[in-house]
């Protein structure tokens, strides 16, 4: 049977010529780069290129990297080290609605320890917030805002830039360091600009595991000046912000995955918008089907539909049956049983969010397998439509 | 992911385990769906109940033909909206209603959700609550097949007992929650307000929800 992977968003395989530079660091160069040897030296110094490969491609300084173990931990070290380390400055903070739960569940528990005020944005229909929306709840006490660069669901891209630029206005007029800006780029890496000077960013997360890249490491860009405090501590490594032994390998396999992500972008970005655009058009010939996120401004590899009357983890399984894999943000497949909060905050009703799929284009993605879902995805949605006792009218749901 | 028989279906374990998978007994229940509702004109006078909504996450309609004489049904058709959980319990709930000459009317009342997740051979523990509105259905369209037959002293009322009367919450409402994953009176307040304004009926609620998690996920 034909085995069609969409489901990128989720993670990635490892590109083989990333496994390549990864391999003499497992068992060959292994030793530990704190280590005052030879043999730790040159531990040392794969993990210092890479650092120094992965600054040059985000336009930063190499102090400015701090590896981890992934977006989450990047995610909570930003959110719990810069409120914790800042809080001086004041106890407020803003983030959206549709962020990453990395981001939002730390916020939430901060705010409910009594350590934060914290603003959640809304977003448009579309999932995109107005910088407008920011500059009217920015607070002289607001320490941190944190803004998903590209939205692992919708795959809606945020105006990244001109937020950033907003808050260099507010704190040039208010003559204050505050607030720091962050934005999680797990999704918007090899697709979008990383260049943190255009972005106007001071803390930016990435990780290995969506840019063909290994599982397990992650990153955090810190702008000098930015302070932080480490959730990890210990032996001191990575500036103090993170101890821990590196994992070298994966550090080596980070930057080799993102070198390459970052130079095949533009290319690739061409290739995979013509097949979400070629994806999209033939799902919405489905009846009683919508886009969820935005048409143009979305991440080239991302489509997310829902279909009407129908529940997306029964779709889920029927695909995968047919050999297709890809997700849902209905509350059946999530493990708190409530459906998507991203499909939920753009306005769409519960209805339409528990019949919503989502299908992530790779660098695997051929046209001949988008030819393939389109002509197995109708017959799926009409058996399990024909199995609902749901008939709903679309005025509702568009 | 590994290949589950169907007589170890993958239940959850209680070690905490979750998994994720279903057994070969729900995928076949799942991938072909028994005795569902093909043509519902053919069905118009057939007794029906209706329980759930789409916006809730799963929606089932049942319908059954009853031979009046030994009250057993000769005949059971569905529709679910909802995951492979929710459509396979209501597959295996049709067939177990129709089997062997068929369930009476008063036997088929007694069918609970874990006889059905009996025969499926379990369902992960957080799927659990996607198979409960089948029997809740069958129910219906019972009361409904005495309602069209005149025989209103047999039609039994599912409300429950109001447990908070400021909320008018009840028991079954409380049943629901559980089955949906409030398993603290945290939870469960955040979901149905109960005993905010009167926290008097608070032990009661504590004690339901013990209770609830014990019929149903066995802790």
């Amino acid at each position: 049977m034909k085995s069609v992977y969409l489901d990128h968003a989720a993670t990635t395989p490892l590109d083989s010529r990333v496994l390549a530079k990864m391999q003499p660091y497992f068992s060959d160069v292994f030793a530990n780069p704190s280590s005052f040897h030879s043999p730790g030296l040159k531990a040392k110094e794969a993990v210092d290129a890479a650092r120094k490969s992965i600054a040059v491609q985000l336009n930063a300084h190499s102090d400015e990297i701090i590896f981890c173990s992934g977006g989450t931990e990047s995610d909570n070290l930003v959110v719990v080290g810069a409120i914790r380390a800042n809080k001086a400055g004041g106890r407020h903070v803003i983030t959206s609605s549709v962020e990453h739960h990395a981001v939002l569940e730390p916020l939430i528990h901060l705010q409910k320890m009594g350590e934060i005020e914290l603003t959640i944005l809304p977003v448009d229909k579309f999932g995109r917030i107005d910088a407008k929306d920011l500059e009217k709840a920015l607070r002289p006490e607001t320490i941190l805002v944190s803004i998903m660069y590209a939205n692992n669901e919708i795959g809606t891209i945020e105006p990244i830039a001109d937020i950033g630029r907003a808050i260099l206005k507010w704190r040039k007029a208010n003559a204050t360091r505050f607030p720091f800006f962050h934005s999680d780029a797990c999704q918007a890496a090899g697709a979008l600009d990383l260049d943190v000077e255009k972005l106007h960013v001071d803390l930016l997360t990435l990780n290995g595991s969506k840019i063909y890249g290994p599982k397990g490491v992650g990153l955090l860009f810190v702008r000098r000046g930015a302070e932080l405090e480490p959730l990890v501590r210990g032996g001191g490594q990575e500036r103090g912000l993170r101890s821990g032994t590196e994992n070298v390998p994966g550090i080596i396999g980070l930057a080799a995955a993102l070198e390459l992500a970052q130079a095949a972008r533009e290319k690739e970005n061409l290739r995979l918008t013509k097949l979400r655009d070629k994806l999209i058009a033939g799902l919405l010939e489905i009846p009683k089907t919508r886009l969820n996120g935005h048409p143009t401004e979305r991440l080239p590899n991302n489509i997310n539909v829902s279909f009407m009357d129908i529940e997306g983890e029964a779709a889920v399984l029927y695909l995968d049956a047919q050999g297709i894999f890809c997700s849902t943000g209905s509350a059946c497949a999530s493990s708190t049983l409530d459906p998507s909060h991203v499909i939920l905050a753009i306005g769409v009703s519960y209805e339409a969010a528990h019949g919503s799929l989502r299908f992530t284009l790779g660098r695997s993605t051929k046209s001949t397998d988008i030819d393939y879902v389109l002509k197995t995805i109708p017959d799926i949605v009409a058996k399990l439509r024909h199995m609902s006792p749901v008939n709903l009218d679309m005025k509702y749901f568009t | 992911m590994t290949n589950t028989s169907s007589s170890d279906g993958d239940i959850v374990s209680r070690s905490g385990e979750q998994s994720w998978f279903y057994s070969d007994v729900v995928k076949d229940h799942f991938f072909n769906p028994r005795n569902f509702m093909q043509d519902e004109a053919a069905y118009a006078d057939a007794a029906m109940g209706l329980v759930g909504s789409p916006a809730c996450g799963d929606a089932m309609k049942v319908w059954i033909k009853v031979d009046p004489a030994t009250e057993k049904i000769s005949d059971c058709r569905w529709k679910t909206f909802g995951c492979g959980s929710a459509i396979a319990s209501t597959s295996m709930m049709s067939v177990m209603v129709t089997e062997n000459g068929g369930m009476t009317l008063d036997e088929a009342r007694k069918l609970r959700p874990q006889d059905i997740l009996e025969r499926l051979g379990g369902l992960p523990s957080r799927k659990i609550h996607c198979s409960v509105l089948g029997d809740k259905a069958l129910r219906a369209a019972i009361n409904d097949w005495y309602r069209r037959n005149n025989r209103l002293d047999k039609v039994e009322d599912e409300r429950g007992r109001i447990i908070d009367p400021e909320t008018n919450v009840t028991d079954k409402d409380i049943e629901h929650a559980v089955l949906d994953g409030a398993d603290t009176l945290e939870k469960l307040q955040a979901k149905l307000k109960v005993g905010v304004g009167h926290p008097e009926c608070l032990p009661e609620v504590e004690q339901l929800i013990r209770f609830y998690k014990e019929k149903y996920f066995g802790l």
